[in-house]
């Protein structure tokens, strides 16, 4: 069991944290503390795509050396670089985290400048 | 150019949107023609897709002439062109009709309605036409986030019921995530052809059921599935009207929409119906959902919060459909897409008339409305009536469909709960039809000179509503050349 956590540490770790933010998200009375769980929450999927982009065995980035000038023609060994396309997919997320985020927070600040609290029950409250 | 249509007809929304803010700080006037210009530009060009699907099959485009895996492809077969064909027409109708209200709702910041309204359409119409999984996920977060800013723009409330959908609705988008994930792991794609082409040989594997169960789960929560509905009605609720008349009828149909597309075309009926139990949930699910949003419907007094109830067992009509799965079942969910799309439109427009009308979205101040409003109330009732599911109107034909479908898959609780909602159904407007013709009253008082002057609503908002109304009865009678021509080539092979 030791073994298995041990060797796919980053994957347990991704579940820690996503759990920890679903927790902050449902758990949370406090809506900018709702929307750091959030983060955490988008976060751990980060971290989850990275983690299957790695590969063992000293694999690297991938910017293929020589690949200009007289070397050309030489293979490219696959297993010798990190798979990028998972980074790039995050990036893409990572923007739209940004977007929601931002969106997330100008609507609290309306609540606010609206009820001038923060905490979800004592807006319902005033909703009501 | 005409090869270039199924790009454009993304770009030109997003483009417009882009220049909306120009325009408005410049002449805030014009944004209005602008963005019927750009929802018109796109109506022609799905109309013109459609019929070249019809004509001549499935049309591939490959964006910056990568070709897939490797790069992103647009894929539109049937159904996804009838979905752009929903999308555009009720984005054109939506925007005409906002002209007046938007005014008087929210004055003042016209100039990024429209922009996030053009936004949205945008992420709806992308959501539909793509061919790639992770693509798809950036279109369902452009229409998410355009949508929460809409309706955070509502009355009093807004905001909390907008903050509430998005918590909500980034637990959705990132199990989407997840699932697209855990799909690439065991594949190395994100190509939807490509995926089904090689998942097949994967199926007995752990990560797959996993990315199942993350894709529907995400996907329930943006479609408002039953038990994870909640953030529907307020949000629909208290969301400016042209918002809701704008997101109510697409979101949760475009979800669906996906749904399908995961369940048969992701992956193949043999997993999705032979080797997961994953239907009889969904008829379950499909039925919890019909009974528990008739009954919460019959407990509101607030109109706009009743049609959000109606929309939450609408869908419960085409989960559950789903989960019955056989190819009668199926064609009854895809017309009733279209079907529930037009119905909950002119239902929303009928509600922003009367708010724009009376103020109130309250069914007791709905009194003496048919007298005052007798245009806007015939649309209604034609509407009403397709809800119930009365022929000749659309409503009718797909629910013959689905029960049809139940019968043959001898469902019988998902043919009662169908007859049940359609029994609640006529419950809740006959109720409405009372209180507008004044009925109730009428008996005993004898105030019938009392006369009532017609104060109809501007034309800007009446002429989509009754285009909307005998679009509902068009695709009644028409049912038959639509089924033949366009959602038979769409159901899937079971």
């Amino acid at each position: 069991m030791l073994d298995i956590i041990i060797a796919k540490y980053n994957y347990w770790i991704y579940i820690i944290l996503m759990m920890i933010g679903f927790y902050a998200m449902i758990g949370k009375k406090n809506l900018i503390k709702k929307i750091i769980g959030m983060n955490i929450f988008q976060t751990a999927i980060i971290l989850f795509y990275i983690s299957t982009a790695y590969k063992k065995g000293g694999a690297t980035l991938p910017i293929i050396e020589h690949g200009h000038g007289e070397h050309v023609s030489h293979a490219i060994e696959v297993s010798s670089y990190l798979n990028p396309l998972p980074h790039v997919l995050m990036l893409t997320a990572i923007v739209v985290m940004v977007a929601t985020l931002g969106v997330a927070l100008a609507i609290v600040l309306k609540m606010y400048r609206r009820y001038n609290t923060l905490e979800e029950d004592e807006i319902l409250k005033a909703i009501k | 150019m005409t090869d270039q249509f199924p790009v454009l007809i993304v770009i030109i929304p997003l483009i417009f949107a882009l220049i909306t803010p120009l325009l408005g700080w410049w002449r805030e006037k014009l944004c209005y023609p602008w963005v019927i210009l750009s929802l018109a530009l796109c109506m022609l060009c799905s109309i013109f897709i459609l019929g070249k699907v019809i004509d001549t099959g499935v049309i591939h485009y490959y964006l910056g002439n990568w070709m897939p895996p490797w790069g992103i492809e647009y894929v539109i077969d049937h159904l996804n062109a009838m979905m752009l064909v929903i999308i555009s027409t009720t984005g054109l109708i939506v925007a005409v009709y906002s002209k007046k209200n938007i005014k008087q709702e929210i004055d003042g910041s016209i100039v990024y309605f429209y922009t996030l309204f053009l936004l949205q359409v945008a992420g709806f119409l992308g959501i539909v036409i793509t061919g790639d999984m992770f693509n798809l996920y950036v279109f369902l977060e452009i229409t998410s986030l355009a949508g929460y800013a809409l309706i955070a723009a509502g009355e009093d409330g807004a905001p909390f019921a907008s903050f509430r959908y998005i918590i909500m609705g980034t637990i959705g988008a990132c199990f989407y995530l997840l699932g697209v994930g855990y799909l690439y792991i065991a594949t190395g794609s994100l190509n939807i052809a490509d995926l089904a082409r090689l998942l097949p040989d994967l199926y007995g594997s752990k990560v797959i059921l996993v990315a199942f169960a993350f894709f529907f789960t995400g996907v329930a929560i943006k479609m408002a599935l039953f038990p994870l509905h909640f953030w529907l009605p307020d949000a629909y609720t208290k969301a400016p009207s042209a918002a809701s008349a704008l997101i109510a009828p697409l979101m949760t149909k475009v979800a669906v929409y996906v749904m399908l597309r995961i369940m048969f075309t992701v992956f193949k009926p043999s997993l999705s119906i032979d080797m997961l139990p994953v239907t009889d949930i969904m008829i379950w699910l499909g039925i919890a959902a019909i009974v528990a949003g008739a009954v919460m419907a019959l407990a509101q007094t607030d109109f706009k919060r009743m049609l959000c109830y109606i929309v939450v067992a609408e869908i419960g009509y085409m989960v559950g459909g789903t989960g019955i799965a056989n190819s009668i079942a199926i064609k009854g969910v895809i017309l009733h897409i279209l079907n529930d799309a037009i119905m909950t439109l002119g239902m929303f427009l009928v509600a922003g008339i009367i708010y724009y009308q009376t103020k109130s979205h309250n069914l007791t101040d709905f009194k003496d409305l048919f007298k005052k409003m007798p245009f806007t109330m015939a649309a209604f009732v034609i509407t009403a009536l397709s809800i119930i599911g009365v022929p000749p109107t659309c409503g009718f034909f797909s629910k013959w469909y689905l029960i049809q479908g139940a019968i043959i898959a001898n469902c019988w609780a998902f043919v009662a709960a169908l007859l049940f909602s359609s029994l609640i159904n006529i419950i809740l407007f006959f109720r409405i039809f009372e209180i507008g013709y004044g009925f109730s009253e009428a008996d005993g008082h004898e105030h019938g000179h009392e006369k009532v002057l017609i104060s109809e609503a501007p034309m800007s908002m009446l002429i989509p509503t009754i285009i909307t109304a005998v679009g509902i009865m068009l695709i009644g009678i028409y049912n038959q050349p639509i089924l033949n021509n366009i959602i038979q080539f769409a159901v899937p092979k079971l």
